[in-house]
């Protein structure tokens, strides 16, 4: 049926399109590197454009006591410490630029009234600080990022999905995967490569993930034999959609908050007052009143000594919050909470809001300008990720790198909400400059290994036999379930136990998934590789989470509640060795003392 | 749970494409692109559909829902009636790869040969100041998800009523949105006449299914005919310039000696056999 696959060389490939993807595609082509992109979907589909509320970066236009060294504070705080601090130095330093430059390549903020970038305030943030446009940031960000990338004459391979990477000695050299539209092989020759694939959601059962989200970029690095890291921190949003069924998990925008929506159970009490940190205590208002004020203020453009609202507390806090409520009985119809934004003007509501007013008008036929919405926590991002040098963003794995929601390091234990895309900025140009260098170093034509392609070929053919096994809808839906109820946003030592025990049964079904039909835009058989990513990343976070017995950031352990000094200086590590998973820790990399005093005084 | 019959149009261009049904069972709140899933779930596995983001975002699962040209995640099952049969077929103007999913590439490379986003060689960033309401109109055509819905529905392109280059409105939409971005610099005004807008009659099609409402006709193809006019055919504004030695009106010209593609023509083997949309 298929013969010797098409084969691009470049100099720098680059595997996703999302924003960290293109950043790192344009950095690379910039610095004179022959590029190529790599996507599961058309360009300008993936997940980036999900992104709602806005871009962190103390421009210090909403407020001008903001600076770098708040911002990296925040991020640190709400990442339990456990960030690497130079990444988190690096980013809050970096991003107002990053900002900058992509209003002069094209895009279109918000403005304050006297016509610069407008900043709106989010959940950990000392100061408003999320660069957007309405609910739409996303949207804006992959657009002039992709305009961008067109204009600079980058080569796009759209619909095609990497599932092996290709080694020669002792590097990475090339990529092999199929094109979705043909199923035909390809493959991909490289001097450097960068992973940009984004996260994992579509492991668990509710999530704010599309379909892409498979994980694909950290198994891919671990079957290379690179690290990966704290792998047991997964943010589930406060926010997702909880009604109708068919939406369950759609991310509701922090952004509902940072404008002033009040969350209330079902007996109409604000109950993030009772959630609030008692160490945090003083950073929020004390009272409704002073929380309206603050409101108040925003609304009209002023800055204001009032102190923000309760529900803009972290996301870790607020998704524990509403699960509890839920999980005692005081949760919504659809086994959610309520979200009120009503109380403002429609008008302003529809202005600052305007997709999330579309998405409950069209979705679930609730006007959210009349009433409050029901919601409950999502899976939506993996703090963890590939190791990667902060500088570089190079891995473990010669001639592998990596930026974006695949790297980890950056987010701790929390990410705070904004800092995703101000990331993919700072790090995907930092990660394609240096993947543009490392390529040009190397003066050899890429070698790939003609066994290894065989072998990836087979693969592909696997799942066509004749013989009889499972359908991999019906394994996605068992490794969902296993991830949804054991290792959700509370854990405990006997449900990892259970977790890790059904995870390896389904590890041993995967060889014999069959799937039905041709090759062409088969989504049945691309699930089938998308699987066995799915299976690697949900044991690493398993076994992560098992291994960690404390309660930190997104990771809460029933049987481990507080934080522990000691799990306070190591990094969670994963790594291949022979067909096992090795799960073990690494010191946390050591802070300066100029940066540890940012976070001490207050 | 009631059911719901859905005929799903099924081929590749090398077979005959045909409509095959399948009865779903319907809860509330589900929308067509749920049915189609389930279909892939339980009845066949290998059904193509182009899907991401299952919010209206991302305008990607675009296809032909009973003639009308639909986002499939945003068509709700409760829009049809109780016994009413959904028929599902993929966007008919651009060539057929399976079942759902066309080839939508000719849209790709159309929007390389637009005159980019050219700000100010001088002047300092730091000193731009854009008013909210002087930004809202371009901030409209920003919102634009390219599911090319606007492009399958424009009988220009649907019915290849031209040999020659049309971009159709999603790119007269973009051209727009740089054309009227507070400091762009480029003139396109001769890429707009080689584009094609003249060939626009102003059905307002594209407006009809834009799932992001906005505005293509009137707030986008109007003004920018208006300028190629201007520019063109306009005896008194010719002269004017001449006198006043204004802009040449040869284009921002970047991308000068490359053709804009024809969109490849005549629907190809395997293509659904009737045509409800279009105008």
């Amino acid at each position: 049926m298929t013969g010797v696959p098409d084969r691009h060389p470049h100099d720098v490939l680059v595997i996703g399109a999302g924003g960290a993807g293109l950043r790192a595609a344009i950095a690379a082509a910039e610095a004179g590197a022959d590029v190529g992109l790599v996507c599961k979907s058309l360009l300008g589909k993936a997940h980036t454009v999900m992104a709602e509320g806005g871009v962190a970066a103390s421009l210090r236009n909403a407020d001008d006591r903001d600076s770098w060294q708040t911002h990296f504070r925040d991020t640190m705080v709400g990442g339990k410490l456990l960030n690497n601090p130079r990444m988190a130095q690096l980013h809050a330093q970096e991003a107002p630029d990053r900002v900058n430059e992509l209003e002069a390549w094209g895009a279109v903020f918000d403005r304050t009234r006297d016509g610069r970038i407008l900043q709106r305030p989010f959940g950990g943030h000392s100061f408003p600080r999320l660069a957007h446009v309405g609910d739409r940031t996303g949207l804006e960000m992959i657009r002039t990022l992709q305009d961008r990338a067109v204009a600079a004459g980058i080569k796009v391979y759209m619909e095609c999905t990497v599932t092996h990477l290709l080694t020669w000695t002792d590097r990475v050299r090339g990529a092999f995967g199929y094109w979705r539209t043909s199923g035909e092989p390809v493959v991909f020759a490289a001097k450097a490569i960068v992973l940009a694939t984004g996260g994992i959601g579509r492991a668990f059962e509710v999530t704010s993930n599309s379909w892409e989200l498979s994980g694909d970029g950290q198994a891919l690095a671990y079957l290379a034999g690179a690290e990966l890291i704290d792998m047991e921190f997964v943010q589930f949003h406060p926010t997702g959609m909880v009604w109708p069924p068919g939406v369950r998990g759609l991310l509701v925008t922090e952004a509902v908050r940072g404008e002033g929506g009040i969350l209330r159970n079902r007996d109409g009490e604000r109950f993030m007052w009772r959630y609030l940190p008692e160490d945090r205590r003083n950073e929020y208002a004390a009272t409704d009143e002073e929380a309206s004020r603050w409101v108040e203020a925003l609304s009209a453009g002023r800055q204001t000594d009032a102190r923000r609202p309760p529900e803009l507390s972290t996301r870790d806090n607020v998704a524990r919050a509403i699960y509890t409520e839920v999980k005692e009985g005081r949760g919504s119809p659809h086994g959610g909470v309520f979200l009120d934004i009503s109380y403002l003007p429609a008008e302003t509501v529809r202005r600052k809001l305007p997709s999330m007013y579309d998405q409950f008008k069209d979705l679930a036929d609730v006007d959210i300008t009349a009433g409050p919405m029901e919601v409950g926590p999502t899976t939506h991002y993996m703090m963890g990720g590939i190791r990667v040098d902060p500088e570089t963003g190079a891995t473990t794995r010669a001639g592998l790198f990596a930026a974006g929601e695949v790297a980890g390091g950056m987010h701790g234990a929390n990410r705070l909400g904004g800092n995703s895309l101000s990331d993919l900025l700072v790090f995907g140009r930092r990660t394609g400059e240096a993947a543009a260098a490392e390529a040009a170093g190397q003066d050899e034509v890429p070698q790939v290994d003609p066994v290894q392609i065989r072998a990836a070929m087979d693969d592909l053919a696997a799942p066509f036999g004749s013989d009889p096994g499972d359908d991999p809808h019906r394994l996605h839906e068992e490794l969902q379930a296993t991830m949804q109820s054991l290792v959700g946003i509370f854990r405990t030592e006997a449900d990892l136990h259970e977790a890790i025990g059904r995870l390896a049964g389904l590890h041993a079904r995967w060889p014999s998934v069959r799937v039905s039909g041709g090759r062409t835009y088969n989504p049945g058989w691309g699930l089938v590789f998308e699987l066995r990513n799915m299976l690697i990343v949900a044991e690493a976070v398993a076994r992560s989470a098992r291994q960690r017995t404390e309660s930190r950031g997104a990771h809460s352990r029933i049987d481990y509640p507080d934080i522990s000094p000691a799990w306070g200086r190591k990094n969670s590590v994963v790594r291949r060795e022979g067909e096992k998973m090795k799960v073990t820790s690494s010191p946390l990399p050591s802070m300066p003392d100029d940066l540890r005093q940012l976070i001490t005084s207050e | 749970m009631p059911l719901v019959h859905l005929n799903v149009f099924r081929g590749t261009p090398q077979t005959e494409g045909g409509y095959v049904g399948y009865d779903v069972p319907v809860e509330e709140g589900m929308v067509v692109l749920d049915a189609l899933h389930w279909i892939q779930a339980n009845e066949a596995p290998d059904l193509a559909v182009r899907w991401n983001c299952k919010a209206a975002k991302c305008g990607s699962c675009g296809c032909e829902i009973n003639g009308k040209p639909s986002l499939a995640c945003k068509t709700r099952m409760s829009d049809f009636g109780p016994d009413e049969a959904i028929t599902v077929e993929p966007l008919r103007t651009f060539p057929l790869v399976r079942d759902l999913v066309t080839d939508v590439s000719w849209n790709y490379e159309v929007n390389k040969r637009i005159t980019p986003f050219t700000p100010p060689t001088d002047g300092d960033q730091a000193d731009w100041r854009w008013q909210q309401e002087d930004i809202e109109r371009v901030q409209e055509f920003r919102k634009c998800i390219e599911c090319f819905l606007c492009q399958d529905v424009c009988h220009v392109l649907r019915n290849h009523e031209t040999d020659r280059p049309f971009v159709g409105p999603r790119f007269l939409v973009r051209t727009a949105g740089l054309e009227m971005h507070p400091i762009d610099q480029a003139d396109r005004t001769a890429d707009l006449k080689d584009g094609g807008v003249g060939y626009c009659n102003i059905t307002k099609c594209c407006t009809e299914v834009c799932p992001e409402h906005i505005r293509i006709t009137d707030n986008a193809i109007i003004p920018l005919k208006e300028r190629v006019a201007d520019r063109y055919y306009d005896p008194i504004q010719i002269a004017w310039r001449k006198i006043r030695g204004g802009r040449s009106g040869t284009g921002g010209g970047s991308r000068a000696g490359e053709s804009l593609p024809v969109l490849p023509g005549g629907s190809s083997t395997g293509s659904p056999p009737s045509d409800g949309a279009g105008s």
